[in-house]
C-alpha cells in the first residue's frame, strides 16, 4: 500500500489547503488556500521542506489520524489539544507519527485555524494546479471519517523541533491601506473606524471574517449603489448594516459593497485567526510604510529556519518524555541528542 | 481631488497589491468595451511585475508585487498605455462566441418569473418573449467561478434587486436585475429574481475548458419546456450550442 494518512474522525472544517490557485480571477474563482498562510510557512520550517506542499486545516476543531507507515508531522497555527496514544504533544513542533498510533487534535484552545502538516506533503489530486479545497466554488470538499490521503515521500528525518509561533490568535491592532473605496468614506467615519474597538462575530469561515462594534454603523457617501469592482483577500467592506466584513482567501471575486480599506497581507493571518470575541482595531499606514512592513515580513520569513531549536520536555510530564523516547528512534542529529537529556 | 475636465478613466489602490483601472462609475456600453479592451492590451503587452489581471464590469485590475515593481512605477506603465488610444472607442475583443442556451422559464423552473415580469411591466408570456428576444454579451465574468453577468437589456428590465435574499437558486439558474441577467454555477442564495433554469455547467474543474463562457461572448436564450431540462443535462454543455461570432 502506498504511503497515506487515513481519517479516523475529522470536525467539520477540516479540509486539505496548499496556498491556493493564483490566476483564475479573471473566471470568478478566487486564490484560496490556507486561511493562515504564515501557518503553511511555519509548518515547513518545521519539517525542513517546501511551504507549497500540502496540510490539513483543521477549523476550530482538529480529528483523528492515522499513519499507514512512521510519519513526520508538524502542528501549526491556532494550539489545539494533541496526543499521540494519549501522551500530549507539544503544538508549533515536529514529531514522529509511528504508523498505527492515534493522532488525536481537539478544539483550539485560543485561535481559529489550526494546521497538521506530514512529511513530504498530502499527495491528493490537484484540480486547476492545486489540491487546496474551494467549498464555495464547489472544488474538493471536507475531510470525513475514512478518507484515505495520499503522502508525498519525505526526504528528511529531523523531529523534535520547535518554533516559536508568530503570536497571531487574540486579535490585536491590524494595518490597512487606503483601497479604491476609501475615498467614499468622509472624514469622520475614517477617524471613528479607526477610534473603533470591533469584536470578532462567532459566524463567518473561510469566505470572510464578520465584525461588530457597540454604537453606530459605518457608511459610505455613496450609499450602496456602488459598481461591483474586483474584491481581494484583505478589503474591509461596510455591509448594508454597517458594520465591517473582512474578506478572507476563499471571498467572491467582485462586490459591491463600498470598501473601507485593505488588510496589509503581513496582518492578514491575525484577521483569520481571531476567535469569536476577539477584539480587533484597525489603523491606516501609507502604501510606502505597508512596503516595509512586507519586506521585514519576508525577511523574517527567510530567516525563520535560524529559529528553530530542540523541543526541550517540561520534566513535569514524563510520561509525555518517555512515549517520545519511544518513538525518537527516526529522529537525527541535534534534535535526537536533546530529546534524549 | 485634483479638479480634472473628466476624473475617467482613473487608476486606484486596490489593496497592498493591485491597481485598477475604471473607465467610468457605471456600467456603460463603452465604458465595458474599453475594460474589456483594456485588459487584453495588458496581456498582450506583458507588462513588467504584473502576476495576474482581470476585469469587472468597467475596470481592469492587476496584481503585482511591489517589493518588485513599486505602485508609482505601475502606475506609470498603466497610465502610458492608457494615453496609447482612446479606449472608450474600443472594439468588442475577437474570437467570441454566440451561444444559443435552452432555458425553461417560469414554473418551478423559475419561480419568480411573475413577480420580475410585473415589476417590469409585462405579463408572464411576454416577459419570455422579451428576454429570448434579446441577445445579451457577457459583461464579465466573476463573484462565483464562470458567472456571467450579462446584458444589457431593454429598459424595462431596470427593475431593483431584491431587499431580502432568495433562499436558493440552483445551479444553472438565470436570474434578473438592473437591466442584467446573471446565471450561477454553483447553488446560492441570492438578491436577483429567480426567473429561468438552463442545464449549463458553467464551472467544470475537470474540463479542459474548465469556464464555458468569456467575456465578450454573447447568449440567446431559447425558451424550452420544464421537462425537457433532465435530458439536456445529459447533453455536453446542457444542450446548448455555439457559432463564432465574427
Amino acid at each position: 500500500m502506498s504511503r497515506a494518512l487515513l481519517v479516523r474522525s475529522a470536525g467539520p472544517g477540516v479540509t486539505v489547503q496548499d496556498l491556493g490557485r493564483p490566476g483564475y480571477l479573471a473566471f470568478g474563482l478566487s486564490r484560496g488556500g490556507a486561511a493562515d498562510r504564515l501557518a503553511m510557512a511555519e509548518g515547513a520550517t518545521l519539517l525542513g521542506q517546501s511551504e507549497t506542499l500540502a496540510a490539513i486545516e483543521m477549523g476550530a476543531m482538529g480529528g483523528t489520524f492515522e499513519a499507514t507507515e512512521d510519519m513526520r508531522i508538524a502542528v501549526t497555527g491556532a494550539p489545539m489539544r494533541a496526543h499521540i496514544d494519549g501522551a500530549r504533544l507539544a503544538w508549533q513542533a515536529s514529531h514522529v507519527l509511528p504508523a498505527g498510533a492515534q493522532l488525536t487534535i481537539g478544539a483550539a484552545t485560543e485561535g481559529s485555524y489550526g494546521y497538521l502538516h506530514v512529511g513530504g506533503g498530502i499527495e491528493s489530486p490537484a484540480r486547476l494546479g492545486s489540491r487546496a479545497a474551494h467549498l464555495a466554488a464547489g472544488l474538493g470538499d471536507r475531510l470525513q471519517t475514512g478518507d484515505r490521503l495520499a503522502v508525498g515521500p519525505d526526504p528528511n528525518r529531523d523531529t523534535g523541533l520547535t518554533l516559536d509561533a508568530e503570536p497571531r490568535f487574540d486579535g490585536g491592532l491590524i494595518r490597512i491601506v487606503p483601497s479604491l473605496q476609501t475615498e467614499f468614506f468622509a472624514e469622520d467615519q475614517i477617524a471613528r473606524f479607526e477610534a473603533t474597538e470591533f469584536r470578532r462575530v462567532a459566524r463567518g469561515n473561510r469566505m470572510g471574517v464578520p465584525l461588530r462594534q457597540n454604537g453606530a454603523g459605518f457608511e459610505s457617501r455613496a450609499g450602496l449603489s456602488v459598481l461591483s469592482e474586483v474584491i481581494v483577500p484583505g478589503d474591509i467592506q461596510i455591509t448594508g448594516d454597517g458594520t465591517p466584513f473582512v474578506l478572507l482567501c476563499e471571498c467572491q471575486t467582485t462586490g459591491g459593497y463600498p470598501r473601507i480599506g485593505s488588510v496589509l497581507p503581513a496582518d492578514l493571518p491575525r484577521v483569520a485567526q481571531a476567535a469569536a470575541g476577539a477584539r480587533l482595531r484597525f489603523q491606516f499606514v501609507s502604501m510606502e510604510a505597508a512596503v516595509e512592513v512586507e519586506a521585514q515580513e519576508r525577511a523574517r520569513r527567510r530567516a525563520r529556519a535560524q529559529h528553530l531549536r530542540p523541543l526541550i520536555r517540561d520534566p513535569r510530564t514524563m510520561t509525555d518524555l518517555l512515549s517520545f523516547n519511544l518513538i525518537s528512534g527516526a529522529t537525527a542529529g541535534e534534535a535526537h541528542l536533546e530529546e534524549r537529556v | 481631488m485634483e479638479q480634472r475636465v473628466s476624473p475617467w478613466p482613473r487608476i486606484r489602490t486596490a489593496g497592498f497589491d493591485g491597481l485598477v483601472v475604471s473607465f467610468a462609475d457605471h456600467l456603460t456600453e463603452p465604458a465595458n468595451r474599453a475594460a474589456l479592451a483594456f485588459s487584453d492590451a495588458l496581456k498582450a503587452a506583458g507588462l513588467a511585475g504584473v502576476e495576474e489581471s482581470s476585469t469587472s464590469l468597467v475596470s481592469a485590475y492587476v496584481r503585482f508585487d511591489p517589493l518588485n515593481v513599486g505602485h508609482a512605477e505601475m502606475r506609470v506603465a498603466l497610465e502610458r498605455m492608457l494615453a496609447e488610444r482612446d479606449w472608450m472607442a474600443a472594439d468588442l475583443p475577437t474570437g467570441r462566441q454566440l451561444w444559443h442556451v435552452p432555458t425553461a422559464f417560469g414554473g418551478a423552473a423559475g419561480p419568480q418569473l411573475a413577480e420580475a415580469s410585473a415589476a417590469a411591466g409585462f405579463g408572464e408570456a411576454d416577459a419570455i418573449a422579451s428576454i429570448s428576444g434579446q441577445r445579451v454579451r457577457v459583461q464579465t465574468i466573476g463573484f462565483a467561478p464562470g458567472m456571467p453577468y450579462l446584458g444589457e437589456l431593454s429598459p424595462a428590465w431596470n427593475i431593483p434587486r431584491q431587499t431580502s435574499l432568495t433562499a436558493r437558486v440552483p445551479a444553472g439558474g438565470l436570474c434578473v436585475a438592473i437591466r442584467q441577467l446573471v446565471l450561477f454555477p454553483v447553488a446560492t442564495p441570492t438578491g436577483w429574481r429567480h426567473i429561468g433554469q438552463t442545464a449549463l455547467r458553467l464551472f467544470r474543474p475537470d474540463e479542459e475548458t474548465p469556464f464555458l463562457l468569456r467575456a465578450g461572448d454573447e447568449v440567446q436564450f431559447d425558451p424550452v419546456p420544464a421537462d425537457a431540462l433532465r435530458e439536456l443535462a445529459e447533453e455536453p454543455n446542457g444542450g446548448a450550442a455555439w457559432e463564432p461570432l465574427p
